[in-house]
């Protein structure tokens, strides 16, 4: 990808008051949103910005839901905030780009009810064995280092290696996926020709990936999404395609973020860290609050029609950023909710979405994130970050640490 | 005997956040989209009717009710 391109989004105005010109690629709001939300959501509570050509940011969980269940008057047909509501070469709605997050109802309940088995808890805990051996792996990697970068050493692993095989990819193609994951949810801010160009090497690799399973099906995700038929006829290839791709990026970068933040959040309290370790039973519950606490992912909506939204005039095509991270922290919704609870009992968080998108990958989500945090403490029962602001984040709607340089005692 | 209590999933608004089944596996299981269900006849008893409570009040979709009768 243009090292061009990069610097390009660096060079834009930074933000003043986010209530009226909100930019989810600002570098405020990349390294600490949280003020940002809860300023936000007391003074409007809903945010405007004229940058992306139109948008509107709602901080409350009320509206949040309100806006996920109420696919009438919104469309998921983009769920990435970006400068081109209209990319040329994006199947139309109902289905979009990445069937199911970009479909619209009836379609998206086809088009979901498709992968769910998958997905199901029944295959999701078979697969926990092998999430186990590849943290493992990682960890032997590192040997005795005392000091190393989380992020780059760890949490930006498991996820992949998981999806490669699920999928029936390479696994030796990794950081290939992160590159394509780089390009469409972090490389938001560009122009549009300048972002088009920047997905031929994704469709090129997918294309190829096709033409190998059809060529060679075998027992994976891939060839089950090629091979299945309804009412005798198979999937549209650029379902098959959406399908994958949507896998690929939903799956990687989200769950590495959650356990890059977890992994972060423990690095600075080491009472939370010290419950763990002596107490690995707290560990599904203590995932809730992660998953809560530091959501990692934000979708977008686009308005169908105008549309009156609690006196927001909002126009048809603006954007709509559905924040279940700024959810998580509404007062309202949740008793001390800028406090991480890590026992935290009651905890009816939005981090997985609300109603007919809900994270469909949620059960492995949670299943990666928890055997990533146990093994991560088995071998590491005391750390700490070896230097604060050398963490950095990444930017737009998945929101998790890239770089974690640690320091581990003992 | 006083009145029966019941807890049941509304499958409308269940979407599968699969919180209830973590919760309290000895009162719901899930089925192969991985949505929720209520094993067997869902009546509650004194001993489980606080874990019912606490899945339902963990339910992101407010799918779970629990409904006393006479
Ligand atoms: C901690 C990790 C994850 C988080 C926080 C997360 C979050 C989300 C959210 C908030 C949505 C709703 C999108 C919307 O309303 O527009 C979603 C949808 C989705 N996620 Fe995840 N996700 C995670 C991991 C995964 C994984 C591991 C997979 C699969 C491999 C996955 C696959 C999907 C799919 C397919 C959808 C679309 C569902 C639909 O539109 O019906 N996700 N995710
Ligand atoms: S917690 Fe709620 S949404 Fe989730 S499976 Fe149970 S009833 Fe369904």
């Amino acid at each position: 990808m243009s090292v061009d391109a990069e610097a390009n989004a660096d060079a834009k105005l930074p933000v003043v008051d986010f209530a009226v010109d909100w930019d989810h690629t600002d570098s405020a709001w990349v390294s600490d949103p949280y003020p940002i939300w809860d300023d936000l959501r007391q003074r409007c509570p809903v945010a405007h910005t004229d940058r992306y050509a139109g948008g509107w940011f709602p901080t409350t969980h009320e509206m949040v839901a309100e806006i996920a269940n109420d696919t009438e008057h919104f469309t998921s047909r983009m769920v990435v905030v970006t400068n081109n509501k209209f990319p040329p070469n994006a199947p139309p709605a109902p289905m979009g780009g990445a069937p199911p997050i970009t479909s619209d109802p009836p379609f998206h309940q086809f088009a979901r009810r498709l992968i769910l088995p998958a997905f199901a808890p029944g295959p999701v805990n078979a697969l926990e064995g092998q999430v186990r051996a590849l943290c493992t792996k990682h960890l032997d990697a590192l040997g005795d280092v005392k000091e190393f970068d989380a992020g780059a050493s760890y949490a930006q692993y498991i996820s992949p290696g998981v999806i490669a095989k699920m999928l029936g990819f390479p696994e030796a193609d990794e950081d290939r996926f992160r590159d394509f994951v780089h390009v469409v949810l972090d490389l938001v801010d560009l122009a549009p020709e300048e972002r088009g160009p920047l997905f031929l090497p994704m469709a090129e690799y997918f294309n190829t990936q096709i033409e190998d399973h059809v060529a060679h099906p075998r027992d994976d995700f891939t060839s089950y999404l090629l091979n299945v038929e309804f009412n005798g006829k198979k999937l549209a290839l650029e379902h098959v395609r959406g399908t994958m791709v949507l896998t690929l990026v939903a799956g990687i970068d989200t769950t590495w973020s959650a356990i890059g933040s977890s992994i972060w959040h423990l690095a600075q309290h080491p009472e939370d860290l010290a419950r763990l370790v002596n107490d690995p039973a707290l560990m599904p519950v203590a995932v809730e609050e992660f998953l809560r606490f530091y959501a990692p992912v934000t979708m977008a909506r686009l308005v169908k029609e105008d549309l009156d939204f609690h006196g927001c005039p909002m126009k048809k095509d603006d954007w709509v950023l559905l924040g279940f991270p700024a959810a998580n922290r509404d007062p309202e919704a949740f008793v001390d909710a800028n406090a991480f609870i890590i026992d935290r009992a009651v905890n009816r968080h939005a981090a997985f979405g609300l109603g007919i998108h809900r994270c469909v990958g949620s059960n492995l989500a949670r299943m990666e994130l928890r055997v990533a945090l146990e093994e991560f403490i088995a071998r590491y029962p005391t750390f700490e970050l070896a230097d604060p602001s050398g963490v950095t984040w990444a930017p737009g709607q998945v929101r998790g640490p890239r770089r974690i340089p640690l320091r581990i005692n003992a | 005997m006083g009145g029966n209590v019941k807890v049941v999933i509304d499958a409308d608004l269940c979407q599968g956040q699969g919180r209830c089944f973590s919760i309290a596996p000895s009162i719901f299981n899930f089925d192969d989209l991985g949505n929720g269900f209520v094993i067997g006849d869902g009546e509650l008893s004194p001993e489980t009717i606080d874990l019912a409570r606490l899945a339902q009040a963990n339910c992101p979709e407010h799918a779970i009710f629990i409904e006393e009768s006479s």
